[in-house]
């Protein structure tokens, strides 16, 4: 039986994690499509500057202090932190 | 403006050129007024469209949707939903960049569904050849139902078409949605929606629904029924999302006929110059140098025309003194009306060149690139990469610099911003801090070169700012106010700046600074000219007493003129009320005297040397006075026998200075700004503490 202290279960949290990949784990040049799921996370305001769903999304640039993220997405140029940006799950090509 | 004239509303994205074109259509004619109601600046301006016909065109803040996030925005969304007063738009005038005219064409889709006659003005189309873009503009305009305009508003072409278009689309009052939200989303929710009233639209219902404005004129019975739509806020949030979807997949569409990027042609500077700006090092570097260099010009470039300034309003005072019949009325122009607005003014350079500084670093795209870099530093201390452009302004005056607060969305990391950008060491103290500093610091030279007195002004600057992200991060750890902090930047194109964009950047915030300030500060010099001038019976047998009380002295006419104005300031209501505060400002050891400069300093903080001026120079008919600072040196202390302004009483003056906060002006902004007196008397008493103890603790130490 699997318990919270098993270290398996732990290996299984880890596996998750790295399986997901958002925008936050996007290195830097790298190219993601932004997934149809994430649409509840993409607040309003960034769905309305073009990142939208099924979009074509580059990490352009990491700012000094490892946030926020600079990128590319349909046409616009936007920094935005990494607490948005590891909400918006993304597919890799 | 006169009851034909068209009035147009001028919208579109942040860095589309919107400000150009709003200079190029109305030139000099423009004025800066107030929205009713709210304060946001309103800029407006009339263009001659043809020889019969006039437009009053008002530039609305940049925005990306109607749906706002910050105050800015929620400015936009308010001006176009009140149909039903007169101040409604007949014509909107969309500018959209031609680089990025997807996202551009959400908010015209937007505008257009408002059922209200549009303009779409295409800018920066001298551009599209190097970004290799074509568009087919007649099917465009077919595809969009309205008219199209390419123009390129910085080099002055496409302007007449614009204004054509603008008569084009008011004779004809088209004006029908573009995407229509009700069929594709939820058929039935929409048609209960439509079926409330059919006095608007159903996307401004929409609107009236998501974003609760109203407008002046609904029913009560009308807003009732709506309220009861805005139940289910899950259901409006996605409904809300796929609406932005649907506009996007409209725009796709239309887009595809007539809009072609061929990306080989294009060339990239911005990768090129985001490597260095961005740079963890280079990045860092450069801001620090710019910052400098703002510094050091503010003060190089300034003190020439600040010293004309001040000296024109002593020649005037001077001069309408003695030409002038003597009387209440002179007494009031001369010491209350003229150096009041001598006081005013005398800033007018140090602002206008910080005002320049950052208007071309907002042009060129540059600021984008600060708030990139500063933001996860800025967040530590409970506020935002936007933060530090009033942080900066702060550094001339904390008026424009709390308006300057508008574009942060959270209200927390506003509202942190606002409390401590007064800390920030503004031009109004550098008079104070420089007539002290001359008097209690020594004027030598460390290592051959270092200025100690130098190096006292950039240790009081370091202080105010250190200060500044300390108390922001007491806030940010006591206040508990949540708010969604959500941050989107956009980077814009580096861009060359329009010399004619900056200059009226600059001109206009001048301008409201001269008269925002301006107002308040005139109105206490008149108020403490009378206090100084007028006091209980005390203050009439003054000059008798005094006349008896030395008759057997032998002084001379001049020496007994000062006495007896020396005793006219003690007895007036300001000297009263001096001495009545004096025994609780005696510890950081100042004397009544210095107390009424404390008083009047709430005025504003140069007011100090200005008063101690008047206490201490009274003999004004005296053509050799000596300077302020021969007179604040000769001050005498009584009770020690020694010079009043010494090393420790100096020093715990500018301690004073740099934390209190005395600027009338100020708390009416922050209150304006934050809706309630409670924020700007935390920030009265708590700086007004702290000033206290470590003046306190500065003059015990030292003396």
């Amino acid at each position: 039986m699997l318990k919270i202290y098993d270290s398996r279960f732990f290996a299984g949290i880890f596996l998750y994690q790295k399986r997901v990949s958002t925008i936050a784990t996007l290195q830097k040049g790298e190219i993601g499509y932004i997934s149809e799921e994430s649409l509840d996370f993409i607040p309003l305001k960034l769905l309305e500057m073009g990142c939208l769903p099924g979009a074509e999304v580059q990490l352009v640039q990491i700012a000094p202090l490892k946030d926020p993220l600079y990128i590319c997405v349909n046409g616009s140029h936007l920094a935005i932190r990494i607490e948005t940006a590891s909400k918006i799950q993304i597919l890799k090509s | 403006m006169s009851k034909n004239d068209i009035k147009v509303a001028l919208i579109g994205n942040p860095n589309t050129g919107k400000t150009s074109l709003f200079n190029q259509l109305t030139g000099l004619n423009q004025k800066v007024g107030n929205y009713p109601g709210i304060t946001v600046d309103k800029k407006e301006g009339i263009s001659k469209l043809s020889a019969t016909q006039n437009a009053v065109i008002t530039d609305l803040p940049g925005t990306y949707s109607i749906n706002p996030t910050s105050l800015d925005e929620s400015i936009v969304l308010k001006t176009l939903l009140k149909k039903d007063i007169k101040e409604s738009p007949d014509v909107i005038l969309v500018v959209a960049d031609v680089e990025n005219l997807k996202r551009n064409l959400l908010l015209f889709s937007q505008i257009k569904d408002l059922e209200v006659p549009t303009v779409l003005a295409i800018n920066m189309v001298d551009q599209m050849n190097r970004k290799g873009i074509t568009i087919d503009l007649s099917l465009l305009k077919k595809e969009l139902n309205t008219e199209v305009v390419l123009i390129s508003a910085r080099k002055n072409e496409g302007i007449d078409a614009v204004k054509a278009a603008i008569i084009r689309c008011h004779v004809a009052a088209k004006a029908s949605p573009l995407c229509g939200i009700n069929n594709q989303i939820d058929p039935d929710y929409f048609t209960k929606l439509k079926e409330i009233s059919p006095n608007y639209s159903l996307y401004e219902l929409w609107l009236m629904v998501t974003q609760s404005n109203y407008p002046d004129a609904i029913s009560s019975e009308e807003k009732q029924k709506l309220l009861a739509f805005k139940k289910d806020v899950s259901k409006l949030k996605k409904y809300q999302h796929k609406e932005t979807i649907y506009r996007y997949q409209e725009i796709n569409k239309i887009l595809k006929k007539t809009y072609i990027v061929d990306k080989t042609k294009a060339k990239d500077l911005r990768g090129k110059l985001d490597r260095v700006f961005t740079h963890q090092f280079f990045g860092y570097f450069f801001f620090v140098f710019l910052l400098l260099v703002i510094f050091q010009s503010i003060f190089e470039w300034a003190s020439l025309p600040m010293d004309l300034i001040d000296g024109t309003f002593a020649e005037l005072a001077s001069f309408a003194k003695s030409n002038l019949p003597s009387g209440v009325f002179t007494d009031l122009l001369t010491e209350g009306i003229i150096p009041g607005i001598g006081g005013v003014l005398i800033f007018i350079p140090q602002i206008a060149i910080l005002f320049l500084f950052i208007a071309v670093l907002e042009e060129t795209g540059y600021m984008s690139r600060v708030v990139f870099l500063m933001d996860k530093i800025m967040r530590r201390f409970g506020m935002n990469g936007k933060s530090v452009i009033p942080l900066i302004s702060g550094t001339a005056c904390a008026i424009p610099a709390v308006m300057a607060t508008r574009t942060i969305s959270s209200w927390k990391e506003r509202l942190i911003t606002i409390l401590v950008v007064p800390f920030t060491t503004c031009s109004a103290r550098l008079p104070v801090y420089a007539i002290l500093i001359s008097l209690v610091i020594p004027e030598t030279k460390i290592f051959g070169f270092l200025n100690i007195q130098g190096l006292v002004l950039l240790a009081l600057y370091a202080l105010g700012f250190a200060t500044a992200i300390i108390a922001a991060y007491i806030l940010h750890k006591t206040l508990k106010i949540k708010t969604k902090s959500f941050f989107v930047v956009e980077m814009p194109n580096y861009k060359i700046p329009s010399i004619k964009n900056i200059f009226f950047e600059v001109v206009e915030k001048t301008k409201s600074f001269v008269f925002e300030a301006g107002k308040i500060i005139l109105a206490f010099s008149i108020v403490l000219w009378f206090l100084a001038s007028n006091g209980p019976t005390s203050f009439d047998d003054a000059e008798k007493n005094t006349i008896e009380n030395l008759s057997n002295n032998s002084l001379s006419e001049q020496e007994l003129q000062q006495k007896i104005a020396s005793a006219k300031l003690e007895n007036s209501y300001i000297g009263i009320l001096g001495k009545t505060i004096e025994p609780s400002i005696k510890p950081l050891g100042y004397d009544w005297k210095i107390g009424i400069a404390l008083i009047t300093s709430f005025a504003a903080r140069e007011v100090f040397v200005g008063t101690l001026a008047t206490i201490y120079s009274v003999q004004a008919d005296d053509e050799n006075t000596t300077t302020i600072k021969q007179k604040m040196r000769s001050e005498i202390n009584p009770d020690t026998g020694k010079n009043r302004f010494n090393f420790s009483v100096g020093m715990s003056l500018m301690v004073f200075y740099a934390f209190a906060m005395q600027c009338m002006a100020t708390l009416a902004i922050v209150k304006r700004e934050t809706k309630t007196w409670k924020w700007p008397l935390i920030q009265l008493f708590g700086m007004g503490l702290l000033a206290y103890v470590a003046s306190f603790i500065t003059y015990q130490i030292l003396s």
